[in-house]
């Protein structure tokens, strides 16, 4: 599983890689977690508002921070 | 009938915006505890200190909660989509609108200028929303009715708007396309899927955003009451009369220049506007202070130079910044339809 955490290195953009890193040792699962901070990259997703949280290639957050539960929902 | 109606709401006004009972408290507790009078300089000061900050802090957590529970069935990628069906001066109003209920910071700015200019929006929609978003929210709105009142609040508003789309459709008129930056005409445009969130996903956002204002903010706050508290107490009346009062005719411009590099939300500038206010300055001057802040920053001119060149930017500031001008000499004039 490949997980992107988009943002450009806001304070929230460190708190959801933070919380996205727990939900998945927690999980247990395989996974490889990445930071996109280009901005051409972030809006190739239609993104406007970060961060946020793309899952295999599909953005399942936008504009806000979930909790490590939430996101677990989401892996 | 009517009577009953008026007196809702001015308990509403005294009790809940303005919170007439804390006020009380915090005497009784300046008087009784601290041993001072609040009519006296220091017990005043300690009295407009301590009622301020909790006052605008209580607000601040309320606001902000009802605002992003709202805010949050308008993400901006949606706000981008309403608006790529309209045209014209009907786009501009719309903008303006959705300017004042879309979450917006200034670090968000680069994406959505982005995001709208690859949807093809019209420069001057898209100007009419960056306008209104710092301008003019909900929580401006009930912020200002707890300090100057109801008809002050709503003058605000709609002059914050007014401000928005004549701004936006100016902007379009002068037909400044060739002014956006080249790397920004060639992004895409990617309309991501909207996904709804539960109300307990939005309760959640909304207390994180509450935590997230408070810590941006508390320090702003602390130094707005502060500097609010030494206008109330302790510089003459006369000084603040001479500089930004009535004496003097450039006060409105002052204002304005003052305003415009400071970066604060409407919830540090407040007690600050609060104090000149109660020195007899104008209201007009107030309220330029106040939409020179919020309106226009240095962070949020810098993160603009990003995507427009120059010449953009400097028309945009000059139009905000006159647009200020006139609205506050126009309620300077026309204060006594207002206080």
């Amino acid at each position: 599983m490949i997980i992107k955490v988009l943002g450009s290195g806001c304070a929230n953009c460190k708190k959801l890689e933070e919380n996205t890193k727990k939900a998945v040792e927690e999980l247990g699962i395989e996974a490889t977690i990445e930071k996109v901070t280009d901005f051409k990259q972030i809006m190739a997703y239609g993104v406007m508002k970060t961060p946020a949280l793309v899952v295999d290639e599909k953005v399942k957050i936008m504009g806000r921070v979930p909790s490590s539960e939430e996101i677990k929902k989401y892996l | 009938m009517m009577n009953v109606i008026s007196q809702i709401f001015s308990w509403i006004n005294n009790e809940i915006l303005k919170m007439t009972w804390l006020s009380n408290i915090i005497q009784r507790l300046v008087e009784n505890v601290f041993g001072l009078s609040i009519k006296e300089r220091l017990g005043g000061s300690l009295h407009f200190f301590i009622y301020d900050t909790i006052k605008i802090f209580i607000l601040l957590s309320v606001l902000i909660f009802l605002i992003s529970y709202i805010q949050s069935y308008f993400p901006p990628e949606r706000t981008k989509k309403l608006l790529g069906n309209i045209k014209g001066i009907k786009g501009n109003i719309l903008g303006a609108l959705l300017g004042t209920i879309t979450p917006f910071c200034s670090c968000s700015s680069i994406p959505i200028f982005i995001g709208f200019n690859a949807a093809g929006l019209p420069l001057g929609i898209t100007f009419s929303f960056l306008i209104s978003s710092p301008l003019v929210d909900l929580a401006s709105l009930l912020i200002l009715m707890s300090f100057f009142g109801a008809k002050i609040a709503i003058a605000y508003v709609v002059v914050g708007l007014i401000l928005a789309v004549i701004g936006g459709t100016i902007i379009d008129k002068l037909r400044l396309e060739e002014y956006v930056e080249g790397y920004v005409k060639e992004i895409e445009n990617v309309d991501a899927e909207i996904i709804e969130m539960t109300r307990g996903e939005r309760i959640s956002y909304s207390k994180q955003q509450v935590k997230d204002v408070f810590q941006k903010v508390w320090l702003y706050v602390l130094i707005g009451v502060g500097i609010g508290a030494a206008i109330h107490n302790w510089i003459p009346e006369s000084i603040i009369q001479n500089v930004v009062g009535n004496n003097n005719p450039f006060a409105v411009l002052l204002a304005t220049a003052v305003g415009i590099p400071m970066y604060a939300d409407i919830f540090g500038t407040l007690p600050i506007a609060e104090a000149l206010f109660g020195k007899g300055v104008g209201i007009g001057t107030v309220l330029s202070f106040m939409m020179a802040v919020t309106a226009l920053s240095l962070p949020s001119i810098i993160m603009l130079s990003k995507v427009v060149k120059p010449k953009l930017l400097a028309i945009f500031v000059a139009i905000v910044a006159t647009g200020i001008i006139i609205i506050g000499y126009l309620f300077n004039a026309f204060s006594f339809l207002l206080v």
